[in-house]
């Protein structure tokens, strides 16, 4: 079924910011020049383009992939846009995997790409449009409703208090401030989280990452063009990605069964049993500072309720033995959606390849990296061995 | 980011470098009006709102009383089987308070949303829909899980067979 191993051999990303004077297709230029670059290849060598980018409203630009087009190398190239809300970002270079796996092509140029700053003054009602226009949209939501009622019923199924989950805002935020292209990295507490902005209850300011422009950009290659160009790739073992019901309010939102199916794929290619033992680095998405305690079960990197357990005892911080977000993760690094994802990927890729600097985890010859979004239905997860 | 990088690219820009006009921009406001059908399953659903009733569906293969109701079931891949028709109370499964409105804006006073598990559905049948009625700090505290909630109505002579044509759920134990 696979006919090529795949590896990634370069990567590349611009700073996250809130407002960025580049426009989306200057962004994917600057990644993917940075990631042909750093794999010593050009755009010559690339044989076919996937991107990903998230809800065309934020641009207020529909046939946002092909505006995108040039800027991502894919001028007269096989060339596709995939998109599944949140978890784009990971989707990405699942469905760049695929593209080589296949045999079909034996490099692959992956960028994911956000510009939320258009929408003024504030994006948040672009995302007015991802709701059911009859059952929902006249109830005039906000998009952090669905998040805050998430993260409540998680807090009150498992008996979860707020400044356990606060600990994971303070904790990536701190990671951030290692991450030169970081939006807000922080030195923050658990009671500046609980003393910030109450924007949906649970939700506060702080739990919150923020609106970004930022791209991030990886290369990907099949095993007889990645020994010809590189001494240390980095090699795609796993890969997996479901969706649940859009009935969201049919379902138990407590814990995350989708993500679990994912991360059950990607486990199984990967020949790996014991996902605590084995993955020596994460990177889970964490838009919001719950989510990234919700996704670590749903991963099975910990028992259902017991994420917080675990971040209490500092098991998940850079130096413990399941360091999750070393690059300081979207809380931190920033939130350009599709980009934000593409940017865990990447810290995954300079972490095997030992290239963090100061975010550098010991020993990391196994990671994961994960993205979620949608109306709380898709996990899309990757494995990734040095 | 590779520690062997040292240069990143990009020019951050603030909010008021486009309020001064320190930054080119083109400015663009859509005027794209829409309307949805409802649909086969859920124009019934309206209908019935405006009857003050709450209907559901029902697959006879899994069992599952569904609201909304869809005319097939995602689960079994098959045509749904009947229409039921279910109460208009409920339990509350999750909520949460906002304090801003869809523009980001601050609300005046906060206001508690929730999913409604309604009665006579399958478990986990929920709605989205509005809370009034109950006390915020006590909303703060969790006391609302599992609340036992009834719908309040629009006026017969208001309704126009849409999800508004429930105003909000209160308290079950208020009812007089």
């Amino acid at each position: 079924m696979i006919k090529n191993r795949v590896a990634v051999v370069g990567a590349g990303m611009t700073l996250f910011r809130r407002r960025m004077l580049e426009t989306g297709r200057e962004m994917c230029w600057e990644a993917a020049k940075m990631a042909l670059d750093s794999a010593g290849l050009t755009l010559k060598d690339i044989d076919c383009v996937v991107l990903g980018t998230a809800p065309d409203a934020f641009d207020g630009l529909h046939m946002k992939g092909e505006y995108l087009l040039d800027g991502a190398g894919a001028w007269r190239k096989p060339y596709v846009r995939v998109y599944v809300g949140g978890g784009t970002g990971v989707f990405v270079p699942i469905a760049g995997w695929w593209h080589v796996a296949s045999g079909l092509f034996d490099t692959c140029l992956v960028i994911g790409e956000e510009k939320m700053s258009p929408c003024h003054p504030h994006p948040q009602y672009a995302f007015s449009t991802i709701w059911d226009p009859i059952l929902t949209r006249p109830l005039e939501p906000n998009l952090i409703w669905i998040f805050a009622l998430e993260m409540h019923r998680y807090m009150h199924k498992y008996g979860i208090k707020k400044e356990d989950i606060a600990l994971v805002a303070v904790k990536n935020k701190k990671n951030a401030l290692d991450h030169p292209c970081a939006q807000i990295p922080a030195k923050i507490t658990v009671e500046d989280v609980l003393n910030s902005e109450v924007l949906v209850w649970p939700v506060q300011r702080l739990d919150i990452s923020p609106v970004s422009d930022g791209a991030a950009a990886v290369v990907l290659c099949s095993e007889d063009v990645a020994k010809k160009v590189t001494d240390s790739p980095v090699w795609i073992d796993g890969v997996g990605w479901c969706l649940d019901s859009t009935y969201w309010t049919n379902r138990e939102l407590a814990y995350p069964k989708y993500v679990e199916y994912a991360a059950r794929m990607a486990y199984k290619m990967a020949g790996i049993h014991n996902p605590p033992k084995e993955i020596d680095v994460a990177e889970v998405y964490d838009p919001f500072d719950y989510k990234e305690l919700h996704h670590m079960e749903g991963l099975q990197l910990a028992r259902k309720g017991e994420a917080p357990k675990l971040t209490k005892e500092g098991v998940t911080e850079r130096d413990g033995d399941l360091p999750i977000n070393p690059s300081g993760g979207l809380l931190g690094v920033g939130n350009p959606i599709a980009a934000a994802g593409m940017m865990k990927v990447c810290e995954i890729f300079w972490q095997l390849r030992g290239e963090a600097g100061k975010r550098q985890v010991p020993d990391a010859r196994t990671g994961l990296a994960q993205a979620w979004g949608d109306l709380m239905q898709v996990g899309t997860v990757i494995i990734m061995r040095s | 980011m590779s520690e062997k990088i040292k240069e990143y690219p990009g020019h951050p820009l603030k909010a008021e470098d486009f309020k001064e006009g320190k930054v080119l921009t083109t400015k663009w406001r859509p005027n794209a009006k829409y309307a949805w059908s409802a649909g086969i399953a859920v124009s019934r659903f309206l209908k019935e709102l405006k009857n003050g009733r709450i209907i559901a569906r029902k697959c006879n293969k899994c069992g599952r009383i569904m609201v909304p109701p869809r005319m097939f079931c995602e689960w079994c891949f098959k045509p749904t089987d009947e229409w039921v028709y279910v109460k208009d109370t409920g339990r509350i499964i999750t909520y949460s308070i906002s304090y801003i409105s869809a523009e980001r804006g601050r609300l005046e006073k906060p206001m508690v949303v929730a999913v409604i598990e309604i009665d006579g559905a399958s478990k986990n049948m929920g709605i989205l829909h509005k809370v009034e009625g109950v006390d915020i700090e006590e909303a703060k505290d969790g006391k609302l899980f599992g609340m036992r909630v009834k719908a309040v109505w629009k006026p017969p002579e208001e309704r126009e067979g849409a999800i508004t044509d429930i105003l909000y759920f209160k308290p079950l134990e208020e009812e007089g």
